[in-house]
Order: C-alpha cells, then sequence, then structure tokens
C-alpha cells in the first residue's frame, strides 16, 4: 500500500520546515550514531584481547613441581622433585578425560646470559623441548618450513623451530635461516621452521617471538636429563571441565612421587579455563554497559523526539485546525504526523548508522595500517552486529510511531474550532 | 437545507458558565444568501461554528441537509464538511507552506483525488477567482483580497451546497470588500447557499436575508424587500448614537 500522494505531501511539509525538520532529525542521528560508535569500539576492544587468546584451547591446564612444604613417608619439607617418562603414560592410562598431553623440558640456562651463538652472532633465547600435541593446546603456525614433528621426538633429531626475533638476531637480513645451523649451548642444532604464535599467551618466560623449540626427546637426551620432566600441559576432552582433570592429575602425582596429599605448594598448576571465564565475564560485563548506555542514549534520542512532535504539534495546531475545517478526517491527520516522524526517525537513524559505521570502517582501517603485524594491539576491528544495527532501527520505528502519535492523538483530540483559533 | 430548533449553547471556563446561544430558532433555505449580524458577543461566530460543524452545542436539534448533527463522530463531521460546506474565514487560514495552487487543491486530497487531477481543477477554480497566474505563490507573497479569493476558491472547489464565510470582509479595505462580495453573490447565484457573519451594515445589506443576533437570541430577521426600510432604521440608530 504505497501512496505517493501522502509521501508527496509528507516531503512537501518536511521540506518547507527545514530548521524544525533537521532538529528532530538530529537527536534521532546523534543517538543512534553514539550507540554505534560505543558498542563498535566495546566490540574492538574485545576483539583486540580475543584475538590474542582464541586460539589457544581454553580447556587447558599445566603442571610444574615445586618444593614440598610437608614432610612425608620420611622425606622432609623442602624436597625437590620432577616428573618422569613413566607419569606420562601413567597420567594417560589413569586419566581418560585427557584429549592432549604435552610434557615440556625448559632447557639449560635460558634467562641467563647468551646461550645461542652462530658465528659472531650470539643471543639468550628460551629453549624448551616439546612434543608435538603442544601445537594443540598451545597453536604455532610455521612462517617458512616446517613444525617439530612426532619423527623427529622418535629419532631424537637435532632440529629446532625458531621465533621470528632468534631469526632477527641470529640471522643476516636475507639470509634463509632453514636448513642453517644454530649453537644450542654447545651443541649444533638444524632451523627446520621459522614459528610464530597464534596467541599472546605465552607459557613459560620472556617473549613468544624469542623462543626455540626442540623434540622434548632430543632435550632430555642431549642436556642430560635423565628422565626428567619440568612440566605438563594437558586439555580436557570436549564437554570435561579442565578443573577436573586438574585436581586429578595433581592427586595422582602426589602418591606417585610420595608428596603428601595434603601439600598445597609441591603441584604447581595453572588452569586457563578459569582465567577465560574471568575473561568472558569481563566482556559481558562490557557487553551489558554498552547496551545499558546504549539504550539510554537512544532512549534520550526519542524523547528528544517527542518532545520536538510537541512542539512542532502545537505550533501547528491551526494548521491541523484548517486541515479538519477543510475535510481532513482525524486519522488521516494522524497518519500524516506519525508518518512525517517515523520517516524523519528512519532516515536520521539509517544516516546515523551508516555514518557511524562507516567511521568505525575508517577507524579499522587506521588500526589495521598502524598494526603492521598486527601483534600488539587491543584494539581491533571495531564493528556492530547486524542484529544490533536492525534492533536499533526498529526501536527507532517504534518510538518514532510513538513520538508521533501521541502529540497527534492530543492534536485530533480537541474541537476543530479551538485549534483554528489557537495562535 | 439548515434547521435550528431552540439550540443552546453554553462555554464553561472554571466554574464560570457562559451563556452565548439562548434558544436559536432558525430556517435557512437552499439556495439564500443570509448574513448573520449582532454586535460583538452576540453570539453570531458561535451560531456560524456550530453550523459548520466546528462547534457544538448544548441542548435542541440541528438539521443539515436533513440529517441531524449532534454528538457526531469527527470522521463523520470531517466527511460532512469536505463534502458539503466550504469555509471563508477572516484570517483566511490558508496553510503557509503551500502555494496558491496547492491551498486550493488541499479538500480535494482529502476526498482521495489524484494530483494531477485535484491540480487541474484547482486550476479552474483559481481561474475563476482571477488568480491563475499567481498559482505558484505563497500566501505570505500575495495580499489580503488575494488571499481571501484565494480561500474563497479552496472552499468552492469541493462543490459544497453551503458556503459559511466568518467576517470575509473583516480584513479587508472597501473595495476589496466589495469584490469579494460579488464573488459570494456570484457563488450564490449558481445556486450555492452562502452564510455570512459580518457586522458590517453596508455588507450585509447586499445579503437577501439578514439574521441580527441579541444576547444570545435572534432579535428580528430581515427579507430582501424589507432591506431599505432597514437602511434607512440603521442610519436612524447612528444618528441616535
Amino acid at each position: 500500500m504505497f501512496d505517493l500522494d501522502l509521501w508527496k505531501e509528507i516531503l512537501s511539509a518536511l521540506k518547507k520546515n527545514r530548521m524544525r525538520s533537521f532538529m528532530t532529525a538530529f537527536g534521532v542521528f546523534w543517538g543512534i550514531f553514539m550507540l554505534i560508535i560505543m558498542s563498535g569500539a566495546g566490540r574492538a576492544l574485545e576483539n583486540g584481547v580475543m584475538d590474542g587468546i582464541k586460539a589457544f584451547a581454553s580447556n587447558s591446564a599445566f603442571f610444574w613441581t615445586e618444593r614440598t612444604s610437608v614432610p612425608y613417608k620420611g622425606f622432609q619439607r623442602g624436597r625437590r622433585w620432577n616428573y618422569k617418562n613413566t607419569d606420562i603414560e601413567y597420567i594417560k592410562a589413569n586419566i581418560s578425560d585427557i584429549e592432549y598431553l604435552s610434557p615440556r623440558l625448559f632447557g639449560p640456562s635460558s634467562g641467563g646470559g647468551d646461550n645461542v651463538i652462530r658465528g659472531k652472532k650470539t643471543g639468550a633465547f628460551n629453549i624448551y623441548g616439546d612434543y608435538p600435541e603442544f601445537f594443540k593446546i598451545d597453536p604455532w603456525t610455521p612462517l617458512q618450513g616446517r613444525l617439530i614433528n612426532t619423527i623427529d621426538i622418535q629419532h631424537s633429531r637435532k632440529v629446532v623451530n625458531i621465533g621470528e626475533r632468534v631469526v632477527e638476531v641470529m640471522f643476516d637480513k636475507d639470509e634463509d635461516p632453514i636448513g642453517q645451523y644454530l649453537k644450542i649451548n654447545g651443541v649444533y642444532f638444524q632451523v627446520v621452521g621459522v614459528v610464530k604464535g597464534e596467541t599472546r599467551v605465552n607459557i613459560g618466560n620472556g617473549r613468544k617471538n624469542e623462543t626455540i623449540i626442540m623434540p622434548f626427546t632430543t632435550m632430555q637426551k642431549t642436556y642430560n636429563m635423565g628422565d626428567d620432566v619440568h612440566f605438563f600441559s594437558v586439555t580436557s576432552q570436549p564437554g570435561v571441565p579442565v578443573s577436573k582433570v586438574e585436581s586429578r592429575l595433581k592427586e595422582l602425582m602426589k602418591e606417585r612421587h610420595s608428596v603428601a596429599p595434603d601439600d598445597q605448594q609441591a603441584v604447581g598448576s595453572f588452569n586457563i579455563e578459569v582465567e577465560w571465564k574471568k575473561y568472558m565475564g569481563l566482556f559481558t560485563g562490557i557487553q551489558i554497559l554498552t547496551w545499558i548506555v546504549g539504550i539510554g542514549t537512544l532512549l534520550a534520542g526519542v524523547i528528544g523526539v517527542s518532545n520536538i512532535m510537541l512542539v512542532i504539534i502545537k505550533e501547528r495546531t491551526q494548521e491541523i485546525g484548517i486541515q479538519r475545517a477543510i475535510g481532513a478526517t482525524p486519522g488521516k491527520v494522524i497518519l500524516h504526523i506519525v508518518a512525517e516522524s517515523v520517516f524523519l526517525t528512519v532516515l536520521a537513524g539509517y544516516l546515523g548508522l551508516a555514518l557511524g559505521v562507516g567511521l568505525l570502517e575508517l577507524l579499522n582501517m587506521a588500526l589495521e595500517m598502524n598494526a603492521g603485524s598486527g601483534d600488539d594491539i587491543f584494539f581491533r576491528r571495531p564493528e556492530i552486529s547486524f542484529q544490533m544495527a536492525v534492533g536499533a532501527l526498529s526501536v527507532l520505528v517504534v518510538s518514532g510511531i510513538f513520538a508521533g502519535l501521541i502529540p497527534a492523538r492530543r492534536a485530533v483530540s480537541i474541537k476543530p474550532i479551538d485549534a483554528l483559533r489557537d495562535e | 437545507m439548515i434547521s435550528l430548533n431552540n439550540v443552546h449553547k453554553s462555554y464553561i471556563t472554571g466554574s464560570n458558565s457562559l451563556h452565548v446561544l439562548k434558544g436559536i430558532d432558525l430556517e435557512i433555505k437552499s439556495g439564500e444568501f443570509v448574513s448573520i449580524m449582532g454586535s460583538s458577543g452576540s453570539g453570531k461566530s458561535t451560531l456560524l461554528n456550530i453550523l459548520g460543524i466546528l462547534d457544538n452545542y448544548d441542548e435542541g436539534s440541528y438539521y443539515l441537509n436533513g440529517s441531524l448533527v449532534k454528538d457526531m463522530s469527527e470522521k463523520k463531521a470531517a466527511k460532512l464538511r469536505n463534502e458539503l460546506v466550504g469555509f471563508v474565514f477572516q484570517s483566511f487560514n490558508l496553510i503557509s507552506f503551500k502555494n496558491a495552487l496547492e491551498n486550493v487543491a488541499l479538500p480535494l486530497y482529502y476526498q482521495g483525488v489524484n494530483r494531477k487531477k485535484r491540480n487541474k481543477i484547482a486550476e479552474e477554480y483559481l481561474d475563476k477567482v482571477g488568480l491563475l497566474d499567481w498559482a505558484t505563490h505563497l500566501p505570505s507573497e500575495m495580499s489580503g483580497g488575494q488571499k481571501q479569493r484565494v480561500a474563497i476558491a479552496r472552499s468552492l472547489i469541493s462543490q459544497p451546497k453551503i458556503i459559511f464565510a466568518d467576517e470575509p470582509t473583516g480584513a479587508l479595505d472597501t473595495s476589496t470588500s466589495y469584490e469579494v462580495m460579488d464573488i459570494l453573490k456570484e457563488i450564490n447565484d449558481d445556486g450555492i447557499t452562502v452564510i455570512l457573519v459580518t457586522h458590517e451594515h453596508d455588507i450585509a445589506s447586499m445579503t437577501q436575508k439578514i439574521v441580527r443576533l441579541k444576547d444570545g437570541r435572534i432579535d428580528e430577521i430581515i427579507k430582501n424587500g424589507d432591506l431599505k426600510n432597514f437602511q434607512h432604521r440603521y442610519a436612524k440608530e447612528l444618528e441616535t448614537a
């Protein structure tokens, strides 16, 4: 039901009252514009942080050993101890809820002086011995070459994956590091891959791009570590809370290594799930806040429109009186005013939406350009969801109807002669 | 055409009640040219507003074209106003942001006539009042007489049976007043009933029938033949005053 005449009437009425049309439209425009910018910014913050952690397995937990704090089975307190190779199979056999289990060794003298040498170049890097399973928990991408694999583990190959910073320090520009050798703590290793962490979550010391990863078995044999295991990374099966695995694994290890069951210190652990929930809570909070403030802003815009419509109707009472004297039905008068108000709010709302989204898009482009590799920004892809845009627009339409309807009903409820006399 | 029987009307402002019309009995036949006179406060405008269904009344009955006008829904009243009557006001009451043509065409818009057709008809009526050249001008660009002629064209476009004019010459000078009266007379000659309110005796004397109101009652009704007599007495009244 498209009434061309109605729209022509409305357009000419709006065009001929430019100032008040503009003022009405601006309130709505501003409301929706602010809502878009604000929720976009909230989303950008979330994206920025989530990008840094989302690839990381959220159902993971990590275990290390500390000195005991309770004397037990003839051992004194303060005993140093380590996990053993046999623990790997033992844990897998006894906890069926585990999806991935990846033992890790920390390389000798990491964090000390320079431990890596190549020709005249030296550097201090963090060296880890890992299983390929580790890449399932904390994903790494090979930029060049390949990741450490199961065959490397089986043959204890002297190969390493190195971070980007390692390449920068140990190699000349334009030099291909793949196939080259690095002397790490006196032993030569061949570089088989340049790797980049997909997340900013760092399990270990220092910066992620200063990492050197070699096969677990290689490190254990090469540096005489016996059958020690320094660290376990574990993920639970889908649907199983990792905290359940965490407590079960601690119990098993205490029992197996003669640690008192009530020793709170001996088994160190860190549960990503808990941290993950904290983040999720934070973002839920930000979203709720965005909605509260956004709805508040929209409401202010709607109240502004109602207010202006009320003024307009008062200003137009005489005009409405004339219209009624020459035969306009109340329905027609109301239809006109409501259509005018809806047309204005929707047009203004749409403009606000478009401009807001446009600004966010520009901001996004600027951010991405500045970010370069995109490593260290916590503000990415400011954007709003389609649902939110549609929702906001429908709120505007409904409020436009009400903003027009209430004063229009008042205008037709008085006698035509009173409307005519209104000066 | 119009039949009023013991019509009363009071205005209530706060606790005060102002009894404006105190029992009006009036018959106006189709095709008559009637003026309603009276001093200010005599209720002449109120009477016209009731006749034009712009206002309601408290007591009595009012038949317009055979149907009772009482407690009418606003929708029905709007339809009656649109099809049966046309209004001409002292202050013209043109819509300020519409040009002459659009103002004249407006009643047809409410009848649902399409834009092209109603603009064509509006041109005809503007031509009738001699203002076709002014079709695209806004009311603010026209003189009082021109505005009143646009208003008359607007009141005629829906081909009404009755024209109500509330002090149509009140805001105009004498020569323009006479022009407007000539147009109203032409309209009357076409068979349309014209009822106007005025307090000017020379204007009233151009009509066929004068209804004199005094304190909310009909004082006297002077027919066409008695007009000379009326003018004579009016002159005497002036002398004594």
